[in-house]
């Protein structure tokens, strides 16, 4: 059974996708049938493929999809910030992972300098509303 | 210099924070070796034929006097005591310890560097003209550019994972210093006729086993749509540049596939989604960044002029002193290209003394070119001597930038386990082969470039003379490649059969012998005579020769 990281927390039960998309998939193809999807997959198919982080983006900020994102596949430590900051919130980890070292990760960085899914103004907005010397 | 503000220091102490947990958890058997190659990487981690290789960035090839004794005290504790200047303007150093790397990621952030995304699938360090805020031709300070551009693509969260690397090359100048239209994506700076800024955006240049020059697939980007034009650039290529074949995954052949056109249109119709979002740049930040950037404070001076005199002052004027905006001052090249020295390699003791003369002469700065040498910006023309004897002293006042013997190699086969042949002796025998300044001069302005496989980071197809390192059945053999250039760009073309290594200086020696019969005057160059007479000659006097028949060849390698 794999480990499923839900809102930052180790997550009870993992109700199966209703739809999985996979790597190379375009996400408007899926558009019509976010609105009724609860959960939706998007399939990390190696390591080093890094095709799923514009699906989550555009899903979410093209398409609007509101439901669970959830990361499967190749899913590890090392790269759930990334995929938290492009709009997933839930991540199946891949096999040999360990659970509580994957939770600090999100961690790893306090911001992000771009607009990213998770946090839209890019850090120079938000530079630029604090006071320099505040 | 840009100096960090609290943001961009906590970015790089976590980086190094995370670098280090990394290493733990791979010394520790919990990390595989394939996760930690790539996360490596991204850490300017290169597993090579020795020993580690770590590539430390230079953003824009911009370097404090305090930066650079850093520099030298990490190559000095935890290397063989010297590093090599990249043409992507960066410092390798190639023998530290893999455990010892964290400290050392740890040591650069103490001084605003680090080693990001100077290798793997990303957006690597983006490189400018060495001439940027100093330059009579500016048209904008590309370092203020280049700055935003390095904010953006650091720890992209989309654009991490890429399907290759990412090169991104600005020119704010009328001439292009910077070989720009070989990367993935060049900007240029413009002034269109409301006196508006904005950028020419070319995509698809490179060298490597397919050279391609870029195509403009915009004529004008106003500024403030910088960053959202990237994200559009790259939205089309992480999707759609292919991932199943290492040598096509580039953007220029996604660009070659699609067609410029169809290209440009899939870009624009991502853009017309992200133009006016929240990325898009605003006028505050632009000053803000602007205003980062420590300025020299110039003295009013007036231009000095120096008697013309045969000297070896005045050939170090001629070819390393460069002009200055600001009347009193000059732009001087420190040469890394003496004979008898690998190219770009620099000792900590020469970084110390470098760091030293930037203080008094430069305000504390120095530019790496992609051409591999170091540049002070901003030095007062009364100083001029002074510092030429000071450099002479550290053998870095070669009076070579721009001809022959300015050669641009990679680190080769002595250490990259990718290269099929060496190019550090080849370079070598030919400085040493046109040792004599004299003729250097007269031969006049030529670049000449050599890589030692076809990855091409020796640039070898814009050199007017490409020497391109191959393996035959085990051996190491030269291909000679003529007419390229890097700005306007244009590819050098193979002149035919490939030579021994002892072979090389020789036919770069009849090269030279045919362009000088044949130019018209001293002030053709190189690159023009082939343009105008064509390979067949220069060709003609390199086979014909009976000692240059491939028989004779055969035996003297085998000899």
């Amino acid at each position: 059974m794999p480990v499923l990281i839900k809102h930052r927390r180790l997550a009870e039960n993992a109700p199966p996708p209703d739809l999985v998309l996979e790597a190379g998939d375009d996400p408007a193809l899926v558009a019509g049938a976010l609105g009724q999807a609860r959960v939706v997959a998007v399939r990390f198919a190696k390591f080093g493929d890094g095709r799923a982080y514009s699906i989550a983006r555009l899903l979410r900020e093209r398409h609007g999809y509101k439901g669970e994102l959830r990361a499967v596949g190749e899913v590890g430590r090392d790269q759930l910030y990334n995929m938290a900051q492009c709009g997933f919130d839930a991540f199946e980890l891949r096999a040999g992972e360990d659970p509580q070292e994957a939770l600090s990760a999100f961690g790893d960085f306090t911001t992000s300098y771009q607009s990213t899914t998770a946090q839209p103004p890019p850090l120079f907005r938000r530079r630029l509303d604090t006071p320099p010397f505040a | 210099m840009y100096l960090y503000d609290e943001f961009d220091q906590r970015m790089v102490d976590e980086r190094v924070a995370q670098f280090r947990d990394q290493t733990r958890r791979f010394l520790a058997g919990r990390l595989s070796e394939d996760d930690f190659k790539a996360l490596g990487l991204r850490n300017g981690l290169y597993i090579q034929r020795y020993a580690p290789m770590l590539r430390i960035a230079i953003p824009y090839g911009l370097l404090s006097s305090r930066q650079l004794r850093k520099l030298a005290s990490i190559a000095r504790k935890y290397d063989r005591g010297y590093g090599h200047f990249s043409t992507r303007q960066n410092l390798q150093l190639n023998w530290p310890k893999l455990k010892d790397v964290p400290e050392i990621l740890a040591e650069l952030a103490t001084v605003q560097m680090h080693a990001i995304q100077t290798s793997g699938n990303c957006v690597r360090n983006v490189t400018t003209d060495h001439f940027a805020g100093v330059a009579p031709d500016e048209i904008v300070d590309s370092f203020v550019w280049c700055e935003l551009i390095r904010q953006w693509s650091t720890f992209n969260p989309e654009f991490s994972y890429l399907p290759r690397k990412f090169k991104i090359a600005v020119n704010g100048a009328v001439a292009d210093r910077a070989a720009t239209y070989v990367h993935d994506i060049e900007l240029h700076a413009l002034k269109n006729a409301e006196g508006e800024i904005g950028f020419k955006v070319i995509v698809g240049g490179g060298l490597g086993r397919t050279p391609l020059v870029g195509h403009v697939i915009r004529e004008f980007l106003p500024w403030r749509h910088l960053l959202t034009y990237l994200d559009a650039i790259l939205r089309v290529y992480n999707p759609f540049g292919r991932r199943d074949n290492i040598h096509k995954a580039r953007i220029k052949i996604l660009l070659k596939d699609r067609g410029p056109d169809k290209f440009r249109e899939e870009v624009e119709a991502e853009w017309t989604h992200l133009k006016d979002g929240a990325a898009t740049l605003v006028e505050e930040e632009v000053r803000r960044i602007e205003s980062r950037f420590t300025r020299p404070r110039y003295e009013k001076l007036e231009d000095i002029r120096y008697p013309q005199v045969p000297s070896s002052f005045t050939a170090w004027m001629k070819r390393n002193v460069h002009p200055h905006r600001q009347p009193g001052y000059a732009a001087v090249t420190v040469s890394l290209k003496k004979t008898g020295v690998p190219p770009s390699d620099v000792t900590a003791e020469q970084m110390d003394v470098l760091a030293e003369l930037a203080d008094h002469h430069s305000f504390g700065e120095l530019r790496v070119t992609h051409e591999q040498n170091l540049v002070f910006a901003d030095v007062r023309q009364a100083e001029l001597h002074g510092l030429w004897q000071q450099l002479r002293a550290l053998g870095l006042a070669t009076p070579n930038v721009g001809l022959l013997t300015n050669i641009i190699a990679c680190p080769g086969g002595d250490f990259c386990s990718l290269a099929n042949a060496k190019s550090i002796p080849v370079a070598a025998a030919i400085q040493e082969r046109f040792d004599d300044l004299d003729h250097l001069h007269d031969i006049g302005e030529l670049d000449l470039n050599i890589s030692g496989c076809m990855n091409a980071c020796g640039h070898h197809h814009v050199g007017h003379i490409g020497i391109l390192g191959v393996d035959k059945n085990g051996e190491e053999w030269y291909q000679i490649e003529i007419n390229g250039n890097q700005a306007p760009a244009s590819l050098g073309k193979i002149i035919g059969p490939s030579f021994a290594r002892a072979d090389v200086p020789d036919v770069i020696e009849r090269l030279i012998e045919t362009y000088l019969q044949q130019r018209d005057s001293e002030n053709e160059r190189f690159v023009e005579v082939v343009h105008r007479i064509g390979l067949e000659p220069l060709k003609r006097n390199v086979y014909a020769r009976p000692d240059q028949a491939p028989a004779a060849r055969r035996e003297r390698a085998a000899a």
